[in-house]
């Protein structure tokens, strides 16, 4: 079952082409890597999946729902985290969490529990009444996530969630995700640690607003006869022509 | 969903310390400095007088002149020529010359001519102060009459005086007149730029994209940035009145609901304008900078300082499209003479057109994606 399908989307800002034609599906479950450098316009092609910007042209379903007409129901079923931390940083860790559960209808009755199994996943019960501005990087990071999931969405689209995170917490981090996938949340994730793509089940390498490749990272690593995902993003995004911005 | 988008609001203002205090502290600044500093009541005038006459006639003018409380007599000169001097100097205002036959010529003519010659450079004083001399000059003359018909034998042609009677501020007090109005200023600060700076600031952090991914619609949105500060309006606007009446012992002579009444429609104008102000604003700065024109400019147009039908033509007209203008009119009526609601109703429905409009454009021109 195809959760997101994508066809020859494209997004251009006056004469720069940030999003290139691009095509391409998800599977329900999947753990879908979304990789590319530094302006290679993934944030671009995130925020259209999500309804936060419209295509120039192209089409997108988001689970079953189209991303141009029907952007408010793409909203109800995902979730999103962007690169820039987002959470209100003046509310504590539970009044955030409660905010958001609220606000995507989870019922009031069941909020608190919610909650509390947020927390104890993070395994954040003592920092239940600490105001998000004072937690660490990481644990902003790992709360953010789980606030995106928080609605048990279809998809969630994670926006580089791991920059500038240290590798205990992005390993842990990662176990979120994979709890999260378990579930049967399919999770759309863009990184620029080829570690974690090998995490994927299935990674894209955007270049220049266009997908290069997608595949498994193993068929990847054999296709262009690589050790690693690095070495195989090193083939591909050194083709780039386009500056990082 | 509105109401989780409140509490948080709520949250958000109850943990920012300045912001509370400055809502508190506010009313009590404006409304107990500012009718002091914004006074156009005129007081010590430089007066500076040339008595020609010497006379007890002369004498007693002069001292009722400095026993009046307006003038100072800074310079007692000789000639017009030296006065003038006082006034290049800027020791003295205005000029009074007194004539060297005025004793004669009251007694025999029954009237003499006195010379007011007043420093125009600023138009107020110089306007004011001269027509509080003639003033006390008119008052002066007709002491003399009263004391010539009572001792009798001094017949002379009847004489007309106007009683002037100041309906609904008696005693010409300032801050009767201004502390209604100022209340509405406050309003306009806090209601009006609260809203539009809270959004802006939620862009600048990235916290309304988390927003705008979210299913919540543009109203919701829009109502919980404006629930919160209509609630703010009405504190500040009771804390107003507690001010008024501790420190002025001014309370409305109409109904006090009609006041709410028309505060609550005012408040969501107002900080509909904010809102609107906040969807083209991407950073405070913008957003400030946008606030103080819209907001100064009303202010300006509305009748707070400058009576609005003294105003040009052209600036009467725009002056209709500054929602305070309304507002402060009601409160004057309200506070000083009590009019009543069914009164005050072209007003209402006024602040009404603003309070839809002014949202209509915020919800419509709010945009979720782009």
């Amino acid at each position: 079952m195809k959760v997101i399908s994508v066809n020859n989307l494209t997004k251009t800002f006056g004469t720069f082409t940030a999003v290139d034609n691009i095509s391409f599906e998800v599977t329900k479950g999947e753990i879908f890597g979304f990789l590319g450098a530094n302006g290679a316009g993934k944030t671009t092609a995130i925020r259209m999946l999500c309804g936060l910007s419209k295509p120039t042209s192209g089409t997108g379903m988001v689970a079953g729902f189209n991303i141009e007409t029907e952007s408010e129901k793409v909203k109800a079923s995902i979730g999103y985290m962007s690169q820039k931390f987002s959470l209100y940083e003046d509310l504590k860790v539970w009044e955030n969490i409660r905010l958001y559960a609220g606000i995507y209808g989870v019922p009031e009755k069941n909020i608190s529990a919610k909650i509390d199994q947020h927390l104890q996943t993070l395994g954040f019960e003592k920092e239940r009444e600490t105001l998000v501005k004072a937690l660490p990087l990481g644990w902003k990071q790992k709360l953010s996530f789980s606030i995106a999931i928080v609605h048990d969405p279809k998809i969630v689209f994670l926006d580089e969630p791991t920059g500038g995170v240290d590798p205990v917490t992005r390993r842990q981090f990662w176990e979120l995700i994979y709890q999260a996938a378990n579930r049967g949340i399919t999770i759309f994730v863009t990184t620029h640690y080829m570690d974690e793509a090998e995490y994927c089940d299935r990674v894209s390498i955007m270049v220049d607003g266009k997908i290069e490749a997608l595949d498994s990272p193993k068929n990847l690593k054999n296709k262009y006869s690589s050790k690693n995902m690095d070495e195989v993003f090193q083939r591909l995004a050194r083709k780039a022509s386009r500056d990082a911005d | 969903m509105l109401k989780f988008l409140i509490e948080k609001e709520f949250k958000q203002i109850f943990r920012n310390p300045y912001l509370l205090r400055l809502i508190i502290v506010m009313p009590f600044m404006v409304l107990l400095v500012l009718p002091l500093a914004a006074n156009f009541e005129v007081k010590n005038i430089n007066l500076s007088i040339i008595d020609n006459n010497h006379s007890p006639y002369s004498e007693r003018l002069i001292h009722k002149i400095s026993s009046s409380g307006y003038f100072k007599i800074t310079d007692v000169s000789s000639s017009y020529e030296k006065a003038l001097y006082s006034i290049e100097q800027d020791v003295a205002d205005i000029i009074l010359e007194i004539p060297s036959q005025f004793e004669q010529e009251l007694v025999k003519e029954k009237s003499s001519n006195l010379l007011i010659s007043a420093n125009s450079v600023n138009g107020t004083k110089g306007g004011l102060g001269s027509v509080y001399l003639a003033g006390i000059v008119s008052d002066f003359s007709n002491e003399i009459r009263e004391e010539w018909i009572q001792s009798s034998n001094r017949i002379t042609t009847p004489s007309f005086t106007i009683v002037q009677q100041y309906r609904y501020n008696p005693h010409l007090e300032y801050p009767i007149y201004m502390v209604p109005a100022l209340v509405v200023m406050l309003l306009t600060q806090i209601c009006g730029f609260l809203p539009a700076l809270n959004i802006v600031a939620e862009k600048e952090k990235g916290t309304i994209e988390q927003m705008n991914v979210t299913p919540v619609k543009k109203f919701t949105l829009i109502l919980s940035k404006l629930i919160p500060y209509w609630v703010i309006g009405f504190a500040v606007l009771t804390i107003c009145f507690g001010v008024a009446f501790l420190f002025y012992g001014l309370f409305p002579l109409g109904n006090l609901s009609t006041i709410y009444l028309f505060a609550s429609i005012y408040v969501l104008a107002i900080s509909g304008l904010g809102l609107v102000v906040s969807n083209y604003a991407n950073t405070i700065q913008q957003a400030m900078f946008m606030m103080f024109f819209f907001v100064m400019t009303m202010i300006f147009l509305s009748g707070l300082y400058t009576p609005v039908n003294s105003m040009p033509d052209w600036a009467q007209f725009i002056s209709r499209f500054s929602p305070l203008k309304y507002f402060i009119q009601v409160m004057r009526l309200v506070y000083l003479k009590g009019s009543s609601l069914t009164e005050l109703l072209p007003k209402f429905f006024a602040l009404i057109g603003f309070a839809i409009f002014f949202n209509a454009w915020a919800v419509l021109s709010y945009r979720k994606s782009k």
